[in-house]
């Protein structure tokens, strides 16, 4: 099991928390970050790349995706740790006083002070809206495909029309034992390669296509057994099947964080204006997540927020050593650690 | 100018309309539990909603990139649209619409 110390443990690696790094390293706090997306930018690179943003200071325009390199690059002087494709799923207060923030990956990040800069939460699949299908996550029905072994001879059903759908339909024909493939429409937002394939299969009989969308499932104890489609003309009617894969994209969840024992309302958390700290010493929060009165869900004041948890921060990290405030601009301290000195 | 909008369970609520707000801007504002996670940009597919008949036909069509994100909405009908794609003015007073299932 992987195991870390470090001075700060960050989870989510959004604009945000990206640039925590940099007002912390400016302190000479040293920072880890985890994240459930496999790469960092958070809402910017996984909603918006390619969208323009106008209200970051001294940038009159910046897509997501760019104003995420640019931090990254920002913050490269100072080292941080990634932990990508891994969601914080536990926090426990060690006798030291220091804190244990453990990952669903078995990372574990033993840190003087943790930061919750998880914007809406964990990117989770999209779960459709079909009565009781709780009851079959993890049995039969699976937002990711983990082992393809899974479905060799079985009879799966893929729900969507995205890139994920169109390649596990092309992924999984070879090995199961029948594949349907059901899409409200007859078009696809995916590669077109991958939809001219998957056209190709269907209309050799290879796969079934379904213009519909999921109803209702039939099965039980967690085991399906065939599902009840629904056309747009109101005809139902049935597939018999062993597994259904909905694929219909992220959205954001709390997560475990609501298990972390910090103080929320309305799944925000509280903090206080002048350190960004929760109600839970030595548990900080920053950019949008966190409410607090007057707080505005930008990206500017996240950043705002980051400086200020920074300064706190370092009194708890380092409750012997006195802060002296500096400005990049003229301290020779600084442009060291940034790595700019003349 | 009014837009009605019907929560998951059907109740209406009437929304002052403002000219130039998008339909989600509206919702949000009003309070209704839209989650419109991308903010506006077409991106995400939380703000789906269903158009009244007779009023869907009176939008302008969707757009590519609406279709297409739309595919990541979950229940799509027929009369399935992202809010944040329709923009508010004079002909839309009265226009009816219901949130989609999350």
């Amino acid at each position: 099991m992987p195991s870390f110390e470090t001075d700060v443990a960050i989870v989510g690696a959004g604009p945000t928390g990206l640039f925590a790094v940099f007002e912390l390293g400016l302190l000479d706090l040293k920072a880890h970050l985890v994240d459930i997306l496999d790469r960092p930018g958070g809402q910017c690179t996984e909603l918006y790349p390619e969208k323009p943003i106008y209200d970051i200071p001294g940038l009159p325009v910046v897509t997501g995706q760019q104003l995420v390199d640019r931090l990254m690059e920002q913050i490269k002087p100072f080292g941080a740790t990634f932990h990508c494709g891994e969601m914080a799923s536990g926090l426990k207060r060690q006798p030291d006083g220091r804190w244990k923030l453990s990952t669903d990956a078995g990372t574990e990040i033993v840190a003087h002070v943790v930061v919750i800069a998880a914007g809406g939460g964990s990117f989770m699949p999209k779960r459709p809206p079909i009565h009781g299908i709780e009851a079959y996550e993890g049995k039969s029905v699976h937002y990711a495909v983990r082992k393809m072994e899974m479905f060799r001879d079985r009879r799966v059903l893929i729900a969507g029309g995205g890139d994920s759908a169109l390649d596990w339909t092309l992924n999984l024909a070879p090995i199961a034992k029948t594949l349907t493939l059901v899409h409200h429409r007859d078009g696809f937002r995916a590669n077109q390669h991958s939809v001219g394939r998957m056209r190709e299969l269907a209309a050799a009989g290879t796969i079934q296509f379904h213009v519909a969308s999921v109803k209702a499932l039939h099965g039980a104890g967690g085991q399906l057994t065939g599902v009840t489609l629904l056309g747009h003309d109101k005809r139902e009617w049935r597939i018999e099947t062993d597994a259904l894969l909905p694929f219909f994209g992220l959205t954001m969840k709390l997560g475990p964080i609501a298990h972390f024992g910090i103080n929320l309302h309305e799944n925000l958390i509280p903090v206080d204006t002048a350190r960004f700290e929760t109600e839970t010493p030595g548990i900080f929060g920053i950019g949008d997540i966190i409410t607090y009165p007057g707080k505005l869900k930008l990206i500017l004041s996240g950043f705002h927020e980051a400086a200020l948890m920074a300064q706190a921060a370092f009194h708890v990290c380092r409750p012997n050593e006195k802060l002296r405030f500096q400005y990049t601009t003229s301290s020779s301290s600084l442009q060291k650690k940034l790595g700019v000195a003349s | 100018m009014k837009i009605i909008a019907k929560d998951r369970e059907g109740k209406p609520t009437a929304i002052e309309g403002r000219a130039g707000w998008t339909i989600m801007e509206l919702l949000r504002d009003a309070g209704l539990p839209i989650t419109a996670e991308c903010g506006g940009a077409c991106a995400c597919a939380t703000c789906h909603i269903y158009v009244e008949d007779g009023w869907f036909e009176k939008l302008p069509p969707r757009s590519a990139a609406e279709t297409d994100m739309l595919d990541m909405a979950l229940a799509v009908q027929p009369n399935s649209r992202l809010s944040c794609q329709l923009t508010c003015s004079e002909e839309l007073d009265g226009i009816t619409v219901t949130l989609a299932p999350e």
